[in-house]
């Protein structure tokens, strides 16, 4: 059970998180896959992205990030994205020459953290410190993905398909991450072809938008 | 005059209008090319051969022209790449892929005119002259280019990976031959063996720049029309 | 700081298990004995020749070990992590590249001493040549690195890498061959050799991390 989570005071951007994005478009490949996308967000919101593949959820969550370039459009926010975004895109991320334990000290020391003993047991990955990356199941290898959202507090989460091959026990776990999350004043989107308990608005990409 | 150019190279920035003016000068710059040439053929079969190299100093008429074009073809790509990536004109990626391989065949054709202009005097077909060897690694760096080019799929990224190498490369290229030349005085053997070029007289000078304009107008004329063929390359991708 | 140290030891811990390392000189000394193959077995011959054969094996196996830089990475999305890193992009490019050298090139260029005794290495050369190559692989490192950059989002892109880096090694070979024929030739002194070479290191350590962030960021858009 994740315990509610709060903020560090050096997030150092004042007042409440929020997010304006007005007019997005995103070329990807020399295509034009959305435009005149505009949302709002505030502390405390999720906003779930909904569409078919290859409507832009996942560019459109990499362009909040600041990994792909906005072709259009403007995007107002307080964040770095390099301190106060968590971005976890559909690849793992995950080295599978690594054993549990050294992966998850890794995004410790990513974070300038400590790595707590609990945090395994919370993963629901107790007893798989030994065990190599490789030779986890898919859905363990997600669940630790989920780490550096323990790990390291960052007021927006960006989720790509937060609940893809996870079991029952693991859905659970990132629906608890995610309501602390929200009730600490975080914001999350999170692309989803499933409903997600925690969204309290939606958007839809692709055709009908 | 910077001003002029920039609105002359904005102007052009779209392809309707680019293709427009392509067309007209299409015709006049190969006649231009093909006339230029043909003057300097007919002047250098009037050169006096060298007394020591005899008849085989006219090769020199090809062989320094294409290497000119060589190295002028690679920083034709350099600024091509600087005008796609920094200043973002749409018809800079085209400029530097039309140029490529054609500043590759003037390379080629530089190596090749060398070899073979040296080698009745050094009696093998190659040697590691300084002059002939930066030409040589200069072939490889415009091989990578092409092949960068050919090897990514997608052709924005082809086309921003590409010049990214570009620009790296010319930065690099006065370093190359820079430690190319030194290596040459370094190992210099006993006997000359370089590609001694006889005293500039005018006798000498004159076909030889004239000779330099026809493969400059030549180089224009073959990357004028390639821009025009990747335009409708382009057009016709879009189309499908 | 720490983040940086993170990174390269990451790096170095993945290319050790991974096998790279042994992979690596295992090729160093294949072509080494491919040598003698192709040149006869004269010891006067190969004494003579080994400083630069030796240079120019350690170049190509260096080059052998550049596809594995990025490609992982780009492809299973840690590349994306690297970017969103309070560290810059183009510091955590280098903490990998620091990385690769310390696991990858510098266990190349340690094994030169025992490659060179196959070739009949002349003893007194051995720390002229070691000296030089600490100084200069860096910069085959670095060019490598943008080569690698470059070519990531091909698949099977290792020889475009190759291509791309290779001529830009011929400085390197250049001043790196001096160098280590320079005491024993015409009693020239070795260190303005060291320098150029510690130069070229230091300018392409300097300046290679953007513009390999900028060919990896061209592959990610």
């Amino acid at each position: 059970m994740a315990e509610s989570v709060t903020f560090d005071s050096d997030t150092d951007f004042a007042g409440d998180a929020f997010l304006r994005a007005e007019a997005l478009a995103c070329q990807c490949g020399g295509r034009l896959v959305f435009e005149n996308l505009s949302f709002n967000l505030s502390a405390g919101h999720a906003l779930r992205l909904a569409g078919a593949n290859g409507s832009g959820k996942s560019s459109l969550l990499r362009q909040l990030a600041g990994l792909l370039p906005l072709a259009a459009g403007s995007l107002a926010h307080p964040f770095t994205p390099s301190r106060h975004i968590h971005y976890l895109g559909h690849d793992d991320g995950l080295k599978a020459a690594f054993s549990v334990g050294e992966t998850l000290a890794f995004e410790a020391a990513l974070a300038k953290t400590d790595m707590a003993v609990s945090l395994l047991a919370e993963l629901g990955l107790a007893g798989c410190a030994w065990q190599f990356v490789g030779d986890l199941s898919a859905g363990q290898k997600r669940r630790l993905t989920l780490a550096r959202l323990l790990l390291d507090q960052r007021p927006l989460w960006l989720l790509d398909e937060p609940l893809t091959a996870l079991d029952a026990r693991g859905r659970t776990l990132v629906e608890d991450l995610a309501t602390a999350h929200l009730a600490g004043g975080g914001m999350i989107i999170a692309a989803s072809h499933e409903a997600l308990a925690f969204a309290t608005q939606e958007l839809r990409l692709g055709a009908g938008a | 005059m910077l001003k002029a150019l920039e609105n002359i190279s904005a102007h052009y920035a779209n392809p309707t209008r680019f293709m427009a003016l392509a067309a007209k000068w299409h015709a006049p710059l190969w006649g231009l090319a093909a006339l230029c040439l043909a003057y300097g053929l007919y002047r250098v079969a009037y050169v006096p051969d060298d007394y020591q190299q005899g008849a085989t100093v006219k090769i020199m008429f090809v062989h320094v022209p294409a290497a000119w074009m060589a190295l002028f073809g690679y920083s034709f790509i350099f600024f091509a790449s600087v005008a796609a990536l920094v200043f973002r004109h749409p018809l800079g990626h085209v400029a530097a892929r039309a140029a490529a391989p054609v500043g590759a065949v003037f390379t080629l054709i530089a190596l090749v005119t060398g070899s073979l202009w040296g080698q009745p005097m050094w009696g093998t077909w190659w040697v590691w002259d300084a002059r002939l060897t930066s030409v040589l690694v200069l072939f490889f760096i415009y091989l990578g280019y092409i092949a960068l080019w050919q090897a990514i799929d997608e052709p924005t990224r082809a086309a921003r990976a590409a010049s990214l190498l570009a620009i790296v490369g010319f930065i690099n290229v006065p370093i190359v031959k820079f430690s190319v030349d030194w290596w040459n005085t370094l190992h210099q053997p006993a006997s000359v063996s370089r590609l001694a070029r006889p005293a500039l007289h005018a006798d000498f000078l004159y076909p030889l720049l004239i000779m330099g304009l026809g493969f400059l107008l030549l180089f224009l004329a073959l990357t004028l029309t390639r821009m025009q063929m990747e335009i409708l390359r382009q057009k016709l991708r879009r189309r499908s | 700081m720490s983040l940086f140290m993170t990174l390269c030891g990451a790096h170095i811990r993945l290319a050790w298990r991974g096998g790279q390392t042994v992979l690596a000189v295992s090729f160093l000394f294949i072509a080494v004995t491919l040598l003698p193959f192709g040149l006869g077995p004269e010891l006067k011959l190969l004494r003579a020749l080994a400083p630069g054969l030796l240079w120019v094996v350690l170049a190509i196996s260096l080059l052998t070990t550049l596809d594995k830089l990025f490609q992982a990475d780009f492809e299973d999305g840690t590349l994306d992590r690297l970017r969103l890193l309070p560290l810059a992009f183009e510091a955590a490019l280098l903490a990998k590249l620091c990385g690769h050298f310390l696991a990858l090139v510098l266990p190349l260029i340690l094994s030169v001493p025992l490659a060179g005794l196959l070739l009949n290495i002349d003893g007194a050369r051995l720390p002229l040549l070691l000296a030089a190559m600490v100084c200069g692989a860096p910069a085959l490192v670095m060019w490598g690195g943008i080569g690698a950059g470059l070519a990531v989002s091909v698949r099977r892109g290792g020889l475009l890498t190759v291509l791309i880096a290779m001529p830009f090694y011929v400085p390197v070979l250049i001043f790196g061959a001096a160098a280590s024929q320079a005491a024993l030739a015409t009693g020239t002194a070795l260190w303005p050799y060291l320098g150029i070479l510690a130069a070229l290191s230091a300018a392409t350590i300097l300046l290679a991390p953007f513009a390999i962030a900028a060919a990896l960021r061209v592959a990610q858009d």
